[in-house]
């Protein structure tokens, strides 16, 4: 299999960078130096450093026992990133990014966050580092989050509510890229998924690959040979393109993305991108995209604001149009369930986001023998979750039903 | 001879500084829309931007989104509706050039080769896709040669060495950003902005104009030395959104006209 993405930052179709020429050559001077240091023994030790005695990694690969034998089928064995700091995976990018930053010497970082965590994540690292930071976010999303919205403001960070267009995450990415547009000298943006311009979906991949590195090594360990199924929740993909990246040339080792369709990809309230979207340009790169037949972007719905995202990462896109990995539908009836079932077969509350890679594995496992494996990527923790869910559940989880 | 060409021929022959103005299409209405161009004409623009709205405007300020936002509202416009405004104008008598601004998706959606049919049919003759630098516009470029459509790129003050790669290959006028950002109406520019004009003098062969931020005559005339043609865009749409109610009142309608011809006309340095 040759590099992706290629010098013109392309995963076969896709990828590229359209954006404003104004940001060309910032995007430029991030290549280069993202060269450099990913090659760079001091930089990536430090990194290092920061993962394992900050973040608490590696995180644990879990066989869910109660889980599989309520499904009654393949064993599931769970990637434990709600384990890390700040709850969720997106601190494996921000440490790097964020580390990538100093060493450009910019002193302001700025972020978009949809559910809040890439934005935690963001202003984790800002306070840790001592850079100065600002974090996008919709106002749609801050009523959703409060939570979060309050955990960054304590970390020292500047939350300023988006309130163009649909005033979630597809805008707060806008209006990122637009201050970034503006404030280019000074400012690095550490973008939070592996979506957007060249360099940023290699960058961000590269630095979440650790997730599927890591569980590569742990099922080798514990089960003697690789799994038969990968199966990650995709808004952007970065976990999902984390845990996949590692496995991608592993032949039998399938690969599932599981993407929010809302209240249902028959409705108009969903963001099944891959699913209902077709080839397009979003965002700076180009990828699969939910629009109208003019090219319109059209909203996206899930109950998970981390999912609600009208495109997708383009080495997802990649994968997808070659075959490589497949990517399923779950609606948030779907999600809400599998987050009770986890929560009481295991003791964990999980993420509404990662709640629908436990709702494909559901519907999984019961299909497949005792002798197959599914490992999951349990991206993150519920913990910012359990208001909204209160308000689902009538504050009551035995009245789901 | 593509009318581009034309209209900065004869504007420097007569000596001044070419008027560009910019309205978003549908804004309010497609109807309206074309009684704007037809006034901007009389007053004395140069060539037409006609703005294709779009649900994620990356490069525009809060006053185009806004555009954007109304246009989208109120009916179905699309890039095919704003082509037809040009064919609409053209065919009402408006002889200046139409010059699309547009992102790139709705471009792609429609299929490249449809969509230079349609520029050629509809009398459009040159794009701006703000979102297309030089490193993705192999295909668009050669197939905009192809038709003698003028695809015109835009430079930035961050553009630094690559000023000269792209304004060697554009084509009817160099688009220089005079300030960091995003459209919008601005007080201040760049700093370097004298030295950067002058270095996209030097490697241009073609004419250069300046927008992002122009909103007064002030400004207009501080570029006019350096520049062959200014661009104004949110002051014109900010103009145009301060007169929406008149614009939708039968009775005020035509002072609401006279009002935008006014903003624009006296911006026209001739």
């Amino acid at each position: 299999m040759t590099r992706l993405p290629d010098e013109r930052g392309r995963f076969g179709q896709f990828g590229g960078r359209y954006v404003p020429e104004t940001l060309m050559n910032a995007l430029n001077e991030l290549e280069e130096a993202y060269q450099k240091y990913s090659q760079d023994e001091e930089f990536q030790a430090e990194l290092r450093h920061l993962l394992v005695k900050y973040s608490g990694r590696p995180t644990s690969l879990y066989y869910a026992e109660r889980l599989s034998k309520h499904l009654g089928g393949a064993k599931v064995y769970l990637k434990r990133e709600d384990l890390n700091h700040t709850g969720a995976h997106k601190i494996n990018n921000t440490l790097g990014q964020g580390l990538l930053a100093k060493r450009m010497g910019k002193t302001k970082i700025i972020a978009e966050t949809g559910a809040g965590q890439h934005g935690v994540a963001s202003a984790t690292v800002a306070a840790l580092l001592g850079l100065e930071c600002k974090v996008f976010m919709g106002e749609e999303d801050m009523k959703r989050q409060q939570l979060n919205v309050f955990r960054m403001q304590l970390l020292g960070t500047e939350v300023v509510p988006v309130m163009s267009g649909t005033r979630t995450l597809k805008d707060a990415c806008n209006e990122t890229l637009r201050y970034w547009v503006s404030n280019v000298d000074d400012t690095y943006y550490i973008l939070g998924s592996v979506t957007g311009p060249h360099p940023y979906p290699m960058i961000v991949r590269d630095f979440q690959r650790i997730i599927g590195d890591e569980a590569r090594e742990q099922i080798l360990v514990e089960e003697g040979r690789l799994p038969d199924y990968v199966v990650a929740a995709v808004g952007g993909g970065s976990n999902a393109m984390g845990i996949f990246y590692p496995f991608v040339e592993d032949d039998s080792v399938k690969l599932i993305g599981v993407e929010a369709a809302g209240k249902g990809v028959e409705t108009e309230e969903h963001a099944a991108t891959m699913t209902k979207g077709r080839h397009g340009v979003f965002q700076g790169s180009m990828s699969y995209v939910l629009q109208d037949e003019y090219g319109q972007v059209q909203p996206a719905h899930s109950i998970s604001a981390g999912l609600d995202y009208p495109g997708i990462g383009p080495e997802h896109a990649y994968l997808k149009d070659t075959g490589r990995a497949k990517y399923f539908p779950i609606t948030d009836a779907e999600a809400l369930e599998a987050l009770q079932l986890l929560s009481r077969t295991e003791g964990i509350i999980p993420a509404l986001e990662s709640a629908h890679a436990i709702a494909q594995t559901i519907k999984l496992a019961p299909t497949l023998s005792n002798d197959e494996i599914v490992v999951v990527s349990l991206s993150g923790r519920g913990d910012k979750d359990v208001e909204a869910i209160m308000g689902y559940l009538g504050g009551n989880g035995n009245e789901s039903h | 001879m593509n009318l581009i060409d034309a209209a900065f021929a004869r504007v420097k022959e007569q000596g001044g500084t070419a008027l560009i103005p910019y309205l978003t299409i549908g804004d309010p209405d497609l109807e309206t829309s074309v009684q704007i161009i037809k006034k901007m004409e009389q007053v004395g623009a140069d060539i037409i931007e006609l703005g294709v709205p779009y649900s994620d405007p990356l490069a525009d300020g809060p006053v185009i989104q806004r555009a954007s936002e109304r246009a989208l509202a109120a009916k179905q416009v699309s890039i095919l509706s704003v082509m037809n405004v040009a064919e609409q104008a053209r065919a009402e008598g408006v002889k200046l050039p139409f010059i699309l601004f547009t992102y790139f998706n709705p471009v792609l959606q429609l299929g490249l080769e449809r969509f230079f049919e349609l520029c050629l049919d509809k009398g459009i003759s040159g794009l701006i896709i703000p979102d297309l630098p030089i490193e993705e516009d192999a295909e668009v470029r050669e197939m905009a040669e192809e038709a003698n459509i003028h695809l015109i790129p835009l430079v930035a003050p961050t553009s630094k060495e690559r000023v000269a790669r792209i304004s060697s290959k554009a084509r009817g006028f160099v688009y220089c950003v005079s300030s960091l950002g995003v459209t919008g109406v601005r007080s201040d520019f760049h700093s370097g902005i004298d030295e950067f004009l002058e270095d996209v003098r030097r490697s241009a062969t073609v004419p250069i104009a300046v927008g992002f931020g122009i909103s007064s005559r002030d400004q207009v005339e501080r570029f006019a030395k350096q520049a062959d043609g200014v661009i104004v865009g949110s002051a014109i749409v900010r103009k145009i959104e301060e007169v929406l109610p008149k614009l939708n009142s039968a009775a005020e309608r035509e002072a609401a006209l006279d009002e935008i011809g006014q903003f624009v006309g006296n911006l026209k340095i001739s």
